[in-house]
């Protein structure tokens, strides 16, 4: 694992973040800890208790990046901790676990022009409030207003604001915002018992230990919560004020409040990073973009990648203590691997006959590991350690020359038979990888949804094990349709195996094609381990395919894909397409 | 083979369980016990209450040396969560965990079948004849043991992400704590109070 150390231009070890630098620093940013309620200068240290304690620059702030142009800073600075020639550093560590905590995103409110937040000076989000009413944020904890620093009388909270809108795709709850907002109606409370305090809601999601006990004081308070959230926010150029319309759905009334202030309870959303950590350990995302656990309750923290774990919001949105608690369970998952010691490999492994090699060198070409070592010349061997069992190789070879250990071709082909042993014109056969459509099928199972009974699902570590063979002993066997399913392309388990099922497939649907067989009769789809709901949708449409192919369809099949009586080996274009 | 190198020949046990009612409740558990014994290879059908249960895993034990089974076919749940289980049921039988083979009669079919008494049973019976054929072809295996470096990278300095290195710290093992911003403490350093204590973030 590379781990790039980004420049800080300060040494922190030298560094007493005294703060002379910062004063003689002529550029002024945006303070982004401070929701840019506030500046900052180039060099800066992010907030005062940061750690490591101290400054660092920011070298794209700094005056025309060219800091000898300046240098006022490392003029002033007595430990002389201040680099201009810093570089970022490459740092390499071998690691056994990896566990995953990259939070979350704050909702961008923008898009919900009715609340106006782009527009209306006074309206803020809960993220801003923060900064607002906290002691070290920009007013030193005086609550006031953006418009005119006026301390508000009048403050409405808009709860859901990016949360269970299906409309806007964030369908989900996001667990926090509520119990964040009764906490902000106890500190106006606190700070300020003449402020009058609205909430409006479409439910109070107050579930956890001491929460309703929250919600209550808050009532107490003063506090008052209105079921219906506003359909918009208009605001008085004059004084600033903002007027919301609202649905109270407790009543059925259509009020109006004006408002000095209004908060927007923001949402959260899955991280900015999350597809570039996902692409480089192969994990899966829920539908609602958060990561995918490896069984909802039985493994809650673990990867469906061996040896990954997660913790805290990248995983589902969560509050502080159920992040510590789930960074403790992870902690512990992660070190029963570590002292282990070592760990076995599944016994899936590709193996090589040498005799039997005809040294093409496709295997090689295919394997995503790159576990295949060939020579011209030489017949390939395969790098077991590094083998994750994918098959692609397996499926890719013409000659029968690699066996894939556990799931051999004789095993597959055996399972395809067995399915359509007696009426297979009722069935639908269905190849699922493990990781993810599979699983997905599971999830079907595990969420109770319905779909029909005609599929006969058979299971590989990877879609790019399923070599022509199998599919087209299938339709010989009579299958109406056939279903290969796999990761998305992007989440494939084994890197980017499923790019060789993409070609197989496509080599398939020509060859069904030139044979008078309806590709549409053989499907790809692809199912994550999340997707219950679309491999139960994926079923009902393979059903209605099943439907349309007639008896005579399927006795011509087994006739135009009868195999020749002898295999000869493929023509050295085809065995070069197969491998670009 | 493997419990029995004397014997070259291919001996099935299938082993159907109930899971309760959440497979006997949508499926003709014994109808596809029945079904079960017409297979080609299969020397015994045992119906198990609750399979993954001891009373179920010693049924198999007790079934493996009492007719030589060299193979094993449970019909129960997903692979993907009592796998393990099974495989080890049968290592501690004497057998290489690898003969070991799983019909998905749970989450694959009652469960999305419910009310289909005739359909689902017959998906199940499939599902069976499935695993028994490749569990005739499947082979002994061994596995490959890779040493695990004693390192864990913890990727975010958020409050999760903290507690996890910290907690891994604490149990002795070297951790790499990976943060984008030029601090640790995430979102939650920007929170003024937090509920439900009402106290500070930092």
């Amino acid at each position: 694992m590379k781990i790039r150390k980004k420049a800080r231009y300060v040494d922190p070890g030298l560094c007493n973040a005294c703060e002379e630098c910062a004063k003689v620093c002529p550029v002024v940013k945006p303070d982004e800890f401070q929701m840019g309620l506030s500046s900052r200068k180039a060099i800066y240290i992010p907030f005062p208790q940061a750690v490591p304690c101290s400054y660092i620059l920011n070298m794209d702030d700094c005056l025309g990046n060219n800091p000898i142009a300046c240098g006022k800073c490392a003029d002033v600075c007595e430990k002389k901790a201040i680099d201009y020639d810093d570089q970022d550093e490459i740092i390499e560590r071998e690691v056994g676990a990896i566990i995953v905590a990259i939070g979350m995103d704050v909702y961008d409110p923008t898009e919900m022009d009715e609340y106006g937040y782009t527009r209306f000076e006074n309206v803020i989000t809960s993220m801003e409030f923060e900064r607002l009413i906290c002691a070290g944020g920009p007013t030193a904890g005086h609550f006031v207003r953006p418009s005119d620093h006026e301390r508000p009388k009048r403050i409405g909270f808009i709860q859901c604001v990016g949360s269970r809108n299906p409309k806007i795709g964030r369908p989900y709850c996001s667990n926090i915002c509520c119990m964040n907002t009764v906490k902000d109606t106890l500190l106006l409370a606190d700070h300020y018992p003449d402020t009058d305090n609205y909430v409006f809601y479409q439910d109070i999601r107050a579930f956890g230990k001491s929460f309703e006990d929250m919600f209550q004081r808050s009532k107490e308070a003063g506090t008052k919560f209105i079921r219906g959230l506003p359909g918009d926010i208009e605001e008085d150029p004059e004084t600033r004020k903002l007027t919301i319309t609202v649905e109270n759905t407790t009543s059925g009334r259509l009020e109006r409040h004006e408002l000095d202030m209004v908060v927007l309870s923001v949402g959260v959303v899955p991280p900015k990073d999350r597809d570039k950590v996902s692409g480089l350990l192969t994990l899966s995302k829920t539908s609602d973009g958060f990561f995918m656990e490896s069984h909802p309750k039985l493994k809650p923290v673990d990867a469906p990648t061996r040896g990954v774990f997660f913790a805290g919001f990248c995983e589902a949105p969560k509050d502080i203590k159920d992040s510590v608690c789930q960074a403790g369970a992870t902690a512990s998952r992660a070190g029963a691997l570590l002292n282990a010691g070592e760990i076995s490999v599944e016994a899936i492994t590709s193996r090589i006959d040498e005799e039997a090699c005809t040294q093409c060198g496709l295997c090689a070409a295919v394997c995503p590991y790159g576990a295949i070592i060939w020579r011209k010349g030489e017949p390939a061997v395969v790098v077991e350690a590094a083998c994750a069992g994918c098959g692609a190789c397996g499926a890719t070879c013409q000659f029968g020359a690699i066996t894939m250990r556990h799931f051999t071709d004789e095993q597959l082909i055996a399972q395809v038979r067995a399915v359509l042993a007696e009426n297979p014109q009722d069935k639908v056969f269905v190849f699922a990888c493990n990781w993810c459509s599979y699983a997905g099928g599971d999830m079907a199972g595990i969420s109770r949804m319905q779909y029909p009974t005609t599929n006969r699902v058979i299971r590989t570590m990877c879609s790019a094990r399923v070599s022509e063979e199998m599919v087209l002993e299938a339709f010989r066997c009579g299958a109406p349709a056939v279903l290969v399913s796999g990761c998305h392309y992007a989440d494939c388990h084994y890197i980017n195996a499923n790019r060789q099922t993409v070609k197989r497939m496509q080599r398939l649907w020509n060859k069904l094609d030139k044979a008078g067989v309806r590709p549409e009769r053989l499907q790809l789809e692809w199912i994550s381990a999340a997707e219950g709901q679309k491999f139960a949708k994926v079923m009902r449409q393979m059903e209605e395919i099943r439907e349309t192919v007639t008896m005579e369809e399927i006795e011509h099949t087994k006739q135009a894909l009868k195999p020749k009586p002898k295999k000869k080996a493929p023509k050295s274009k085809e065995a070069a397409a197969a491998a670009s | 083979m493997a419990s029995n190198p004397k014997d070259d020949e291919i001996r099935v046990g299938v082993f159907v369980c109930d899971c309760g009612l959440n497979i006997a409740g949508a499926v003709d558990c014994g109808a596809v016990a029945e079904y079960a014994e017409t297979l080609p290879d299969v020397a015994c059908v045992v119906r198990n209450k609750y399979t993954c249960a001891d009373p179920g895993q010693n049924e198999i034990k007790d079934a493996i040396r009492q007719h030589r089974l060299n193979r094993v076919v449970v019909a129960s749940c997903t692979p993907r969560q009592h796998e393990p289980t099974f495989r080890q049921c049968v290592r501690e039988a004497g057998m290489n965990p690898y003969l070991m083979e799983m019909a998905n009669l749970r989450e694959h079919c009652s469960w999305v079948h419910p009310g289909e008494w005739e359909a689902a049973t017959g998906k199940a019976k499939d599902l069976v004849a499935s695993a028994v054929a490749r569990a005739r072809l499947l082979q002994p295996q061994e596995e490959l043991s890779v040493p695990v470096t004693k390192r864990a990278l913890v990727i975010g300095g958020g409050v999760a992400g903290i507690e996890a290195a910290l907690e891994l710290g604490d149990a002795g093992h070297q951790v790499v704590l990976v943060e984008k911003q030029p601090s640790i403490g995430g979102i939650m350093a920007q929170l003024d109070k937090t509920y439900p204590t009402m106290d500070c973030s930092i």
